[in-house]
């Protein structure tokens, strides 16, 4: 059996022809158009790391099936920098030392960028931990994980603020 | 993962003709499902994709004022309507202490109530699990049993259901619509999950092809909205099932409880609701005494199913917390760690 669907990519609109209905998004982003950057680590919804936004939302990519998500818009790690400038919650990971082996970065920042449009954390840090816990760390670097959080989200909201004044 | 056919409806009348056919399931959002079927625990030849249909991702307040909740609505857009966590903070409580961001953000109304237990012996095709495989017996009686059920269980599964919406929307009186073979019926939730008895097997009240379009919660639920809370013991934090859990919603009149409702998660096989502690509390004064006693009531049948009998005290302990809180009044702002006896920041913002 074959099923075409079509996905907004990093805002750029992909075609895909899918011989098996079993591919999830997590799968055809690594797997079938060449996008690694989000990462497999459990594969059943426990670590994060998979974590992308579909349609504005974070979710996990590898309980997601592809043929559900026919016409979604998906943004991935790949599609957060505009060029060499890097997204403020990738500048803020790295001015905090936010990650050590870097697996479950990418996941991380994609549930961040998701919680901080949420926009309910508000500056405490026990909401952003909270908002957070669906993205484990072996490395253990929470502490800096919500540093940068908090930081980020100061970011993007002052430089709203400076966008609708 | 098995193969299967997937098939997308374009109506309600068609997707229950499609999920009829024997091995057919219907696809939500798909975040108990797909971990299922990786597993293969569950192993459907056919997936029925209803998240796309029409007029089923709704919020609605009827005339008779209760609200109906569509069955694609995604828990985390229930939980911050700000107009239903007023109305119903237990609930919006329940679904946010519930999973992660990311699996809040997918799950979908109808798919929370029809979760499967997490059982570790379920999940595993290896052991024997009469709810997976009827007859194949129940390693879990003899075996990692602490987080198991303590009421309502048999000889044939300890197993317990893991939602925590369900909770004090069982306390609420919430009310299950479905469509199906033969037309449109309703089932109070309290009587859609099965208890195990010799049918495991059977969870749900549910025939082949039913669909669940909507949840209803009475008018009377919202009289409850000024003390309702849901409290959840879990081995960590955040993202965790409960150990045990309660939820309390009291109506208090002149300084006594006018009415109250409770139910129990992490029990039983179903969210377990404690009429006989309701009865206690009716009419009774705001007091420690009166929330032990009414705890007692709700475990008096209770009976470890292996090495849980902690999670009988464990329980009434809960419920005298969530009864206290509750009594307390509602948080003007939802705690920062949802459900949790320990958050240090309680309903403030840094």
């Amino acid at each position: 059996m074959n099923f075409s669907i079509s996905l907004t990519i990093n805002g750029v609109r992909r075609d895909v022809a899918l011989d098996d209905p079993r591919v999830t998004l997590l799968d055809l982003l690594r797997e079938r158009l060449d996008l690694t950057g989000t990462k497999k680590g459990c594969d059943r919804g426990q670590c994060g790391a998979c974590t992308i936004l579909v349609d504005g939302r974070r979710i996990n990519s590898c309980l997601a099936l592809a043929l559900s998500h026919d016409g979604a818009e998906i943004t991935t790690i790949e599609g957060l920098a505009r060029g060499d400038q890097l997204h403020p919650v990738q500048a803020a990971f790295i001015a905090h030392d936010g990650f050590q082996c870097g697996f479950c970065t990418p996941g991380q920042i994609m549930s961040a960028v998701g919680l901080i449009q949420e926009g309910r954390a508000g500056g405490d840090p026990e909401r952003v931990r909270e908002g957070m816990s669906g993205n484990l760390c072996r490395c253990g670097a929470y502490a800096g994980i919500t540093e940068a959080v908090l930081e980020a989200q100061d970011k993007m909201n002052v430089a709203n603020q400076r966008r609708s004044a | 993962m098995m193969n299967f056919d997937y098939v997308r409806p374009a109506s309600v009348a068609e997707a229950i003709g499609a999920a009829t056919e024997p091995g057919s399931v219907y696809l939500a959002s798909g975040t108990n499902l797909l971990d299922l079927m990786k597993g293969g625990v569950s192993r459907p030849s056919r997936l029925v994709d209803v998240t796309r249909l029409p007029g089923l991702d709704r919020v609605e307040r009827l005339a008779d004022g209760s609200l109906r909740i569509g069955a694609m609505v995604r828990n985390a857009d229930l939980a911050h309507d700000p107009d239903f966590a007023k109305a119903y903070p237990a609930v919006a409580e329940a679904l946010l202490s519930g999973a992660s961001g990311q699996l809040r953000n997918a799950a979908t109304v109808g798919g929370n109530l029809l979760q499967r237990t997490r059982c570790a012996y379920f999940y595993d095709v290896a052991s024997a699990c009469n709810r997976r495989a009827p007859g194949a017996g129940c390693d879990a009686r003899h075996g990692e049993n602490r987080l198991h059920a303590v009421l309502g269980w048999s000889e044939g599964c300890i197993a317990t259901h893991p939602s925590d919406f369900c909770v004090p929307l069982v306390a609420l009186d919430a009310v299950v619509e479905i469509e199906g073979k033969r037309g449109r019926r309703e089932l109070s939730l309290e009587a859609l999950h099965r208890l195990p008895g010799d049918t495991p097997e059977r969870e749900t009240a549910l025939e082949p092809g039913d669909l669940i379009v909507a949840l209803r919660l009475p008018a009377e639920a919202r009289s409850f909205a000024a003390h309702g809370r849901y409290i959840k013991l879990r081995e960590r934090t955040s993202y965790a099932f409960a150990v045990v859990s309660a939820a309390a919603s009291l109506r208090i009149e002149q300084g006594r409880i006018g009415e109250a409702r409770l139910a129990l998660g992490g029990v039983a096989a179903k969210p377990w609701r404690a009429r006989a502690a309701e009865r206690l509390l009716a009419g009774a004064s705001l007091d420690a005494a009166v929330y032990r006693e009414a705890a007692r009531a709700a475990l008096a049948d209770a009976k470890p199913s292996g090495d849980n009998a902690f999670k009988i005290e464990l329980a009434q302990r809960i419920v005298v917390r969530a009864l206290t809180l509750a009594a307390a009044g509602t948080p003007a702002l939802m705690p920062a760690l949802p459900g949790s006896p320990f958050s240090s920041v309680s309903g403030t913002r840094a």
